[in-house]
This record gives structure tokens, sequence and C-alpha cells, in this order.
């Protein structure tokens, strides 16, 4: 275990120092997402009012959009100097390169939530403060829950000339459940009076989905990476 | 675990309805340098891919002495060293954060004193902290080689060493690669430069089409014998 978890920190760390100096994904992760949030406030705020509910959907639209760039991006990386293929050849647990790839993926999209959960409160005047714990709770659980069958598809399909159109087809409708998991959460914690019991509902349901999701992935990863 | 013999049995590999290697079967002893020759596309990446255990033949299997590459699985891969055509390493790093976090993915005991070897051995010890993406294709090369030296591995699986380095790297690298063969590391080297490859190798396999071609023999020099079993001359 301890093998393991120190593998992960390497890579995580390694990913984050190509990151901090290159400021490539989280940049353009920013700047899209918050685009998206944008033009639906463009769109849906009529005369400062926002049309209720919509808040959560956005928020998590943005985030899975957002997600997808990223994820394609982070092994993008991989392949262009073949890097993956030093990865695989270290004598290192090859979930553990997994579970690093995961966590650098995981601390991404937790920045670009934080930016956008600020902007949907502005914008959409959504209660974002109102149960923070919760909703922390639930976009940390539902970005598990989508970037660890994320993670596993962009390393799978690092080779595939297509990767960019056969992501996001492999990995929407696999993770539209953790999707509504976290629009329903979100969309109870986001009301005026704040429906906790629901919120925590769905939470339990996007715990579940992680544990599925992650035990998979990990379970599958090795025997994918190796062709 | 440790080897001193690797052996390809019949190793084939086809993806999809494309043959990459068929039939391919050699032998080789620690002290040796193999050379693998062919022209592009012949299947030397291939076999080096397999080789490292990267790719799985899809008939036939290599033994890596007693051991096969699903057997020893980590263990194995602690004993292998791969240059590859791409060089492996993050340009966004520097060249010691590269070879240090090998070191430490390869969990070296003493990681800081194998990097300061290899930036040395590189000839990189002045340019260490600065980023990889700066560096010309020989020093990258250099660094690469390094990178695959980290943790002294017996078998050192090596594709295009020779590219983008001047004629005195040639000579450090020729150099460096005599004295892991004198150390008793087991080395493969897919290359087309014949005239550096002469200087280097103890034995070499021709590859044409996937197969191995027939060694015209030992009496001619490299390059006649090359065309001669590429069939052009």
């Amino acid at each position: 275990m301890k093998a393991f978890l120190r593998v992960a920190w390497l890579v995580v760390r390694k990913d984050l120092t190509v990151e901090i100096r290159s400021l490539e994904i989280l940049s353009t992760t920013v700047f899209f997402a918050v685009t998206v949030v944008l033009v639906f406030s463009f769109g849906l705020i009529k005369e400062g009012r926002a049309p209720e509910d919509v808040a959560a959907a956005i928020l998590w639209i943005a985030m899975a959009f957002a997600g997808t760039l990223a994820l394609g991006r982070t092994f993008d990386r991989e392949r262009q100097n073949e890097t993956l293929r030093a990865l695989l050849l270290a004598p290192a647990d090859r979930p553990a390169l997994y579970a690093g790839k995961l966590l650098g993926m995981l601390f991404l999209l937790a920045l670009v939530e934080v930016l956008l959960v600020l902007l949907v409160g502005l914008l959409f005047q959504a209660p974002v403060f109102s149960s923070p714990a919760l909703l922390i709770a639930l976009l940390v659980s539902g970005s598990l829950g989508f970037a660890s069958v994320g993670t596993l598809f962009a390393a799978m399909l690092v080779r595939a000339r297509s990767r960019d159109v056969l992501l996001p087809i492999l990995l929407y409708p696999i993770t539209v459940p953790v999707m509504i998991a976290g629009v329903r959460g979100t969309a109870a914690l986001f009301q005026a009076a704040p429906d906790e019991v629901m919120a925590r509902f769905w939470l339990a349901l996007l715990l579940f989905f992680d544990a599925v999701f992650v035990t998979l992935a990990l379970w599958t990863f090795e025997p994918l990476m190796t062709d | 675990m440790d080897f001193t013999r690797l052996a390809a049995i019949d190793v084939g590999r086809h993806f999809g309805r494309r043959k990459a290697l068929s039939q391919i079967t050699f032998e080789c002893r620690a002290g040796e340098i193999l050379g693998l020759l062919g022209p592009n596309g012949a299947g030397k990446s291939t076999l080096l891919s397999i080789l490292a255990t990267l790719l799985t033949p899809s008939t036939g299997r290599v033994e890596y002495g007693t051991f096969s590459a699903d057997s020893a699985g980590a263990a194995l891969r602690s004993r292998l060293g791969l240059l590859g055509h791409d060089l492996y390493l993050y340009p966004e790093l520097t060249a010691r954060e590269n070879l240090m976090f090998f070191a430490q993915l390869y969990a070296l005991s003493e990681p800081a004193r194998a990097v300061a070897e290899g930036l040395e051995h590189a000839a990189l010890s002045g340019r260490a902290d600065d980023q990889v993406g700066g560096f010309s294709r020989g020093m990258r090369q250099r660094l690469a080689l390094e990178r695959a030296l980290l943790h002294k591995p017996r078998l050192l699986l090596l594709d295009e060493p020779f590219t983008g380095l001047d004629q005195a790297s040639v000579a450090a690298l020729s150099a460096r690669l005599k004295g892991l063969r004198d150390q008793g590391s087991l080395i493969v080297l897919a290359t087309h430069d014949l005239d550096v490859a002469e200087d280097v190798i103890s034995r070499s396999l021709f590859l044409r089409d996937g197969r191995l071609a027939r060694d015209p023999g030992p009496a001619r020099d490299l390059r006649t014998r090359y065309l001669q079993a590429m069939g052009q001359s």
C-alpha cells in the first residue's frame, strides 16, 4: 500500500509541476468553463432573474465539458513524448499510475469548480453557501465518478487516432448517472429552502457510483494498457 | 531477479490483419550487443516493444533467463531499460527533475546520487536545472539514455540511439555501450546507421518485412551484408 501511494504521489507531483510550468490545461479548462456559464447566463437570465433549478444543471454541464477537455489533454501530453510507455515500463503498480493521473485530474477539476461555483452563485443567484459541506461533498464525489471513468478511457484511447471524438462518445453515456445524481443533489441545495435530506440521498448514490467506477477502473487499467 | 540470456522463440505479432512480425527466433547473452538492422517498417520497433514487455506477442514467447513477462511482471521491468525513438522525457521538467522522477519511480535506494551520476555521464551537470524543452536533440538524446540507464538494467533496448548526435557524442555513446557490454549488460540496438553499428555490435539480425532475413555471413563488411540480406545487391 505504501508503494502504491508513493507512486501515485510521484505521478500527481509530476503532473502538477508540469501544469504549473505550462498552465496549459488549467487555462483552457477555466476559459472554456467560464464561457459556458456566461453563454447560459446570457441566454437564460431575463430581467435579472434566472429560471428556477437551472443553476445546478449549468454548473455540472460546465464541469463535464471542461473535464472532458482536461482529460484529453492530460493524456495527450503523455503521448507526445511517449512518456506513457516509460511510465508503463517502470516496475511500479500500474493501478498506482492510474490513481496518480486520477488525483491530478481531480485537483485540476477542483480548482475549476471553485471558480464555477462562485460564478454560478453570482450570475444565477444560487445560494451556494447555504450548505457548503454538502455542496463540496456532492462536487467531490461527482468529480470522482466522472474523472475515474474519464481517466481510464483517456488512457485507453491515447493511441487512437480519433480519440478526441471517441472520448466523449464513450464517457458521457456511462457517466450520465453521475451527472443526474450531481444535478439533482445540487439542485436540492440550491432551492430557496435547501433540502438537505434529498441532497444526502443523491450524495449516497454518487458515493455508490464512485465505489463501482473506481474499483472497476483500478481492476481493468493494467490489462487495458497492456496491448 | 536477474538473467543473463534473452531468447525470442517463434515470436509473431499482428495488428488486425496486418502482420508486423512473424517467426522471429534468436538468442542473446549477457556481454553481447545485438544489432537489429532493417529498413523502415521492417518491425524493429515492434520487436523492441515486445522485448520491453510493452506489447504481447500474438504468437511465440520471449524468455528472460528462466522468466517470462507474465511470470515476472514488475520485477522483470526493473531489469529492463528502453530508449525509444521518442525520448520519454517531459519537456516542462528540468533535466534533474526528469531523472529524479524516474529514479523515484524505480524506487532507487540513492536517487540523488544516481541522478548526479546520470547528469555527469550525459555531460549535462551544468544544465541540470534547465527545462528539457530548451535542449537540443543531442542533449535530450544523451539525457534520455541516462534515464534508461538510471536503474542499471540488465537488458538495454535502444531504438535509433545515435539519432541527432554529433560525432563526439556518437563516439561517447559507442564507448558507453561497449563499457556496459563489458560489465555484462545485454544490449539490443535497432539502428539504420550501419557505419556506427559496425563498430559497436557483436552480432546482427537483419529484419525485412517483419521476418528475419538470412545473414550472408561474417566474411563481408556490415553494409554489404545488410544490402545482400535486404536483397539489394
